[in-house]
């Protein structure tokens, strides 16, 4: 029933000397919340990279709803739906917080000559800060955000695009316990309604919770693929944790 | 709260563009004129810039060889004959746009790389017009230079049309810089500005207005280039294609705050008459620049975002610390407390 959203075929990159992604395969169903996990330095955030279009892969490739990408670009995928978060939260200072949503939303040619922030932007900017209970946050600069504000805000801007997928890079690292759960209880909802994610993700209960299947990568390859009680047994994953 | 913003702007830019323009008919002594003249190119040439370097962090070094492109454009047209004097400036736009177009190759080359090394492919280009200025010599003129037929206007008022048509120019940058910000191209540029990769990865068009902002930009430069080739009559490489050009327009963005609209207008009015009192100081001798690099150096150390742009920092704290008070106090005299304020 079930179709592959994103295909990621023997993945490598080396810098240097150094690995970081090592002939790394794996599938992400459309509809599932799809783990990567793995210890520091695993080539977690450099496999993302290359799938996101940021790194350029020295081999490999990738296939995103059933499309081979020759040259992963960021805006180009962004346009057919994936989209992502970085693990140092990465939202425009400068900007309000509602223009930080309304230029995530995309526009077309017409729309850049138009204005800065239409009508429906501001719409939709307030149903989406509404969603997460932001709405007083509206006309800060984002510069005046909380950390994990800042988080939150980065994970609504992508929403706006109507991502089909979503890749999120430690989405709960430095964030306070409450936040964490309205985090989790976002990607959920968002879940249900439609969009699949894959999450790297430190917080291991949060991965047990949430997540299914769970993909391990230890010093660039994946070692392990299943759901959270396979992978917690498995013995390779349990001496990369412990020997790493 | 917006719309009131926009009110106050405009009185503003209604104010200062009417009391530009009475200058001459009040009839103030000539070098005012003269000196106004020259305020107001380089307001309009640092404007200009501030579109590229300003809204989205490009800062270009070599702006002065479009403005170059443009005098010599100009004289190489008009060298003949300028009719009544009047038609040449309408042949300014097509320049401005037959620049705008040629800079666009320019602009996708040269912005592939970013910030110091931008300014310094920026500054290679500059180097390059300047020697084919000095090396085309069956075009240029080369080292002899290059000459405008003179217009037959009225001694009286010699001047005057230039004037305004420099005045015209630093409207449309004005203009054309608010239109940007009010623009879904403005906060395409701000994003460009503040993190050019993240830019990208939200689906922005991140090649599409650079070069929007880099043609425009060129483009205003050298209609102002034509401008001045008009009013100077006679023109040579090493001050059509000035790097003191270059460095005029950049300081003074600098100076009064770059990315915004006013900034480059306040800069111009403060460094170009400091400059021509220092240069007049000092006599001819180059010493003027010291004087006119201190000025700037102590400023910037000051306010090292401009002048601008510091002023309205310290008035939104001002304004954000007494919100904070008010909201405190009324905490303490409401009884139950938001959830927003919680969160906080
Ligand atoms: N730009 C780079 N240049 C050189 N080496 C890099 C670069 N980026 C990552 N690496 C190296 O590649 C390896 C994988 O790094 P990566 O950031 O992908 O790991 P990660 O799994 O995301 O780790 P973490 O959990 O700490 O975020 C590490 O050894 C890292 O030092
Ligand atoms: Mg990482």
């Amino acid at each position: 029933m079930s179709a592959i959203l994103l295909e990621v075929d023997h993945l490598t990159k080396r810098f240097g000397g150094v690995t970081a992604v090592n002939e790394c395969s794996f599938e992400v169903q459309e509809g599932s919340i799809t783990a990567l996990i793995g210890p520091n330095g695993s080539g977690k955030t450099t496999a993302f990279n290359m799938i996101t279009g940021y790194l350029k892969a020295d081999s490999g490739h990738i296939r995103f709803r059933g499309d081979l990408i020759e040259r992963p670009r960021p805006a180009d995928l962004y346009r057919r739906g994936l989209s992502r978060t970085f693990q140092q939260a990465r939202i425009f200072p400068e900007l309000s917080v509602e223009e930080n949503l309304v230029i995530a939303a995309g526009y077309s040619w017409r729309q850049l000559f138009g204005r800065r922030v239409s009508r429906a932007d501001q719409d939709r900017a307030r149903q989406i800060l509404a969603e997460f209970r932001l709405e007083s946050l509206l006309e800060l600069p984002a510069a005046d955000l909380s950390y994990g504000q800042r988080k939150l805000l980065e994970f609504a801007a992508v929403l706006m695009s109507n991502p089909k997928l979503v890749l999120l890079d430690e989405p709960t690292a430095g964030v306070n316990p409450v936040m964490i759960d309205t985090m989790e209880r976002h990607i959920r909802e968002r879940n249900a309604a439609g969009v699949t994610f894959l999450i790297v993700e430190h917080d291991m209960q949060l991965v047990m919770r949430l997540c299914d299947p769970v993909i391990v990568l230890d010093q660039g390859s994946k070692i392990a693929f299943g759901t959270p009680l396979e992978v917690q047994s498995d013995p390779l994953v349990l001496e990369a944790y412990l020997g790493g | 709260m917006k719309r009131m913003i926009t009110r106050a702007g405009l009185i503003r830019a209604g104010v200062f563009f009417a009391l530009l323009i009475i200058v001459p008919i009040l009839g103030g002594p000539v070098w005012l004129l003269n000196l106004l003249i020259f305020t107001v190119m380089y307001a309009a040439l640092s404007s200009s810039w501030n579109l590229l370097g300003g809204l989205a962090g490009y800062p270009s070094l070599g702006h002065v060889a479009f403005f170059g492109i443009g005098a010599y454009a100009f004289a190489l047209t008009f060298s003949g004959s300028v009719g009544d004097g009047y038609s040449p400036f309408l042949v300014l736009p097509v320049i401005g746009i037959a620049v705008g177009l040629l800079s666009l190759p320019i602009g996708w080359v040269s912005m592939r790389t970013r910030a110091d090394v931008f300014a310094i492919v920026t500054i290679t280009f500059l180097f390059i017009t300047q020697t084919l200025a000095f090396n085309l010599t069956k075009i240029t003129g080369g080292a002899q230079g290059a000459s405008v037929a003179a217009p037959p206007f009225d001694p009286a008022t010699y001047d005057w049309p230039f004037y305004y048509a420099m005045i015209v120019l630093l409207a449309i940058a004005m203009g054309i810089s608010f239109y940007f910000s009010r623009s879904k191209i403005g906060l395409s540029l701000s994003t460009v500005r503040a993190d050019e990769d993240k830019a990208h990865g939200v689906g922005v068009r991140v090649t599409a207005v650079k070069l929007i902002a880099f043609a425009v930009s060129a483009g205003m430069v050298a209609m102002v280039g034509g401008v001045w080739a008009y009013y100077i009559g006679f023109i040579y490489p090493q001050f059509a294609v000035d790097p003191l050009i270059t460095i005029g327009m950049v300081l003074m963005a600098f100076l009064g705050g770059r990315g915004t609209l006013w900034g480059p207008v306040l800069g111009s009015f403060i460094l170009v008459p400091a400059q021509q009192f220092f240069a007049q100081s000092f006599g001819a001798s180059q010493l003027y620049l010291l004087a006119y690099a201190a000025v700037f150096l102590v400023i910037m150390l000051f306010l090292p975002r401009g002048i601008l742009p510091s002023i309205s920092d310290r008035l939104r704290r001002r304004r954000a610390a007494a919100l904070g008070a008010a909201r405190d106090a009324e905490a303490h005299t409401a009884d139950a407390v938001t959830p927003e304020e919680v969160k906080a």
